[in-house]
């Protein structure tokens, strides 16, 4: 029976069109995000400004556009740091064992109890602000979830017949894990990849509405938010411009997630 | 027995990581909180009598000792920044939170049980289908953007509640839920959205299993089956789940009520975070740690007492 897989199209429809949005703010926006106009101070949208300006004139869509493109960078750098050091330690611990494995996986049971968010919170607020800082900090608090997670697949790896050969055909360890088993596991990598991806663009949302790690001058998505608080009753388009833009970016890699586990079944 | 040691032994050793990263992070990195405190001008010895009086002039394990000790004893220590004992601070914070946190998880339990049975009942129909649909969506909108979509449309267009106005605790207790419905409702709807996409995996999954296919052929209906012994099946991991949720609803509380400034533990929170206060921060987020350690707990010893069959490894290695 072959039923077309609707997540996975529609999530890669909407993933390829945000990432478009954001490679295009980097290059080119509108407006100059930063240029205050005094003339278009608070307007609705127009075709001049498509989401309207702010209470300093600034064209809102070039702001989301600059917003979204750090949102982004700090979540696929939150990503990569997470799943680099996570499927390493993960890796190591789970193909061999012992003591350390039991030691490591202690403290990551400990570890992953806790809300990661109020870490990277407490983290972010004493390396001081800044997006390079941001990122370091939810890296950090990222990595046991996939180190868990890869050393569950690693463990059970380790017996099965393919590795063994391997063992028996005098691979190096090296390559055992990485050329052989690492491929077998990257399903499991790839929907905690889109799950970790979406926590990550909801943890910087939510750091920067809170004012934390991010410095007011910088467009970000989470610091407009809660500047548009303030004007929700004169300027309700500026928080729906930022808002609607995190949406689509979860939601399209949310929906891969699921087709990909829908595909797998 | 063995089992709820070692499990118990795992959450201590949560409370006790968490405390010493909050710890070591901001004796670390942020510097000397008696120059903080009284500027860069003041003199040498008035920093060295209040880093005394702060007891920042002892190592660090001390300090980590005495702060552990104290904390037993059920003082946290005086407020930086209010001049005032993080106990008082804390406990007058307490209530907007409490409340919040237990009217998020009645409405995820409220929404998502029946909603969850429906959608596994009629897998695959319209309903089902637009369950799904609708829930992917709320999954993908953060609490904080439904909460300022709350503000705009039941406060500002239809008022009825005024944003920023928290209720004075005197106003009564209907005015208190009523402004607190929002903002819980805020962030349940993505863990109600999590809930019931659980509930109806576990139903499906366990519907496949043998005995519901006997049951079947025994002529029993399928509402019976579901009802009697489907569902009662999938409770473990229900109850997991919503621990886990309880637990989380503690970290989703803190952007929420800056969202609607409730002043309660996350605002508290976030104030000390930004004043660099840190025995308000210790003592909130050992605080969050230990409500995660005991929901954790809680849950796990439920699963226990619902399904048997996991005490029955008792003595033996798990």
């Amino acid at each position: 029976m072959k039923t077309r897989n609707y997540f996975l199209t529609f999530g890669c429809v909407i993933t390829a069109l945000m990432i478009a949005f954001i490679l295009l703010g980097y290059f080119w926006t509108p407006c100059d995000p930063m240029k205050m106009d005094g003339s278009v101070r608070e307007s609705a949208p127009t075709l001049a400004h498509l989401m309207g300006t702010d209470k300093f004139g600034r064209d809102i869509l070039s702001r989301v556009m600059k917003g979204a493109g750090a949102t982004f960078f700090v979540a696929f750098g939150t990503v990569l740091i997470g799943t680099a050091v996570g499927t390493l330690v993960g890796a190591l611990t789970g193909y061999f064992g012992g003591w350390l494995d039991e030691v490591l996986m202690r403290f990551n049971d400990a570890l992953t109890a806790f809300p990661g968010f109020l870490l990277a919170l407490v983290l972010v607020s004493v390396l001081g602000p800044g997006r390079r800082h941001l990122l370091l900090a939810l890296g950090i608090v990222f990595i046991p979830s996939y180190a868990r997670i890869v050393r569950t697949e690693f463990e059970r790896a380790r017996s099965q017949n393919y590795v063994k050969s391997a063992q028996l055909m005098g691979a190096s360890t090296a390559r055992i894990l990485f050329v052989h088993i690492l491929p077998n596991i990257w399903p499991v990598l790839l929907s905690a990849i889109t799950i970790g991806f979406n926590n990550a663009v909801l943890a910087e949302a939510a750091m920067s509405y809170l004012g934390i790690g991010v410095s007011p001058d910088e467009a970000s998505l989470g610091y407009m938010l809660s500047d548009s608080q303030a004007y929700l009753a004169t300027t309700p388009w500026y928080a729906l411009g930022a808002g609607l833009v995190i949406v689509l970016l979860i939601l399209g890699v949310g929906l891969i997630g699921e087709g990909l586990q829908r595909k797998d079944l | 027995m063995r089992y709820t040691a070692k499990k118990i032994g795992t959450l201590l050793l949560t409370m006790v990581l968490v405390s010493v990263f909050v710890f070591l992070a901001f004796s670390l990195l942020s510097g000397d909180a008696a120059t903080r405190l009284l500027g860069t001008e003041a003199t040498p010895e008035r920093l060295a009598a209040l880093r005394e009086e702060l007891g920042l002039d002892k190592p660090l394990i001390v300090r980590y000792a005495d702060w552990l000790a104290a904390l037993l004893r059920g003082d946290m220590g005086i407020s930086y920044q209010y001049r005032l004992p993080v106990a008082q601070l804390v406990s007058e914070r307490l209530r907007p939170t409490l409340t919040l946190t237990a009217m998020a998880f009645a409405l995820i339990v409220l929404l998502s049980i029946p909603i969850g049975v429906v959608t596994a009942k009629y897998a695959g129909g319209w309903l089902d289908r637009v369950v799904t649909v609708v829930g992917q969506l709320l999954m993908s909108v953060p609490p904080f953007f439904t909460g300022i979509l709350f503000t705009y449309l039941f406060g500002l267009v239809l008022r009825l509640f005024v944003p920023g106005s928290f209720p004075a605790a005197e106003a009564g207790g209907l005015r208190f839920l009523g402004y607190l419905f929002f903002p819980a409702l805020a962030i349940a709807l993505p863990r109600v959205a999590m809930t019931v996409r659980l509930l109806r995996g576990c139903i499906l999954d366990e519907a496949q299993k043998d005995y519901v296919r006997t049951s079947m052929a025994r002529g029993r209906s399928r509402g019976d089956i579901l009802y009697r012994h489907v569902l009662k099946n999938t409770l473990v991991p229900l109850v997991t789940f919503l621990a886990l949720t309880v637990a989380e609803l503690a970290a989703g509380g803190v952007i929420i009520e800056q969202v609607f400034s409730i002043p309660g533990l996350g605002r508290l929170l976030i104030s000390a975070i930004s004043n660099r206060d840190a025995p308000v921060v210790q003592a909130v987020v050992t605080l969050v740690a230990f409500w995660v350690v005991l929901c954790n707990l809680a849950g796990d010893l439920l699963g226990r007492r619902i399904d048997p069959r996991l005490r029955g490894g008792e003595g033996g290695d798990e």
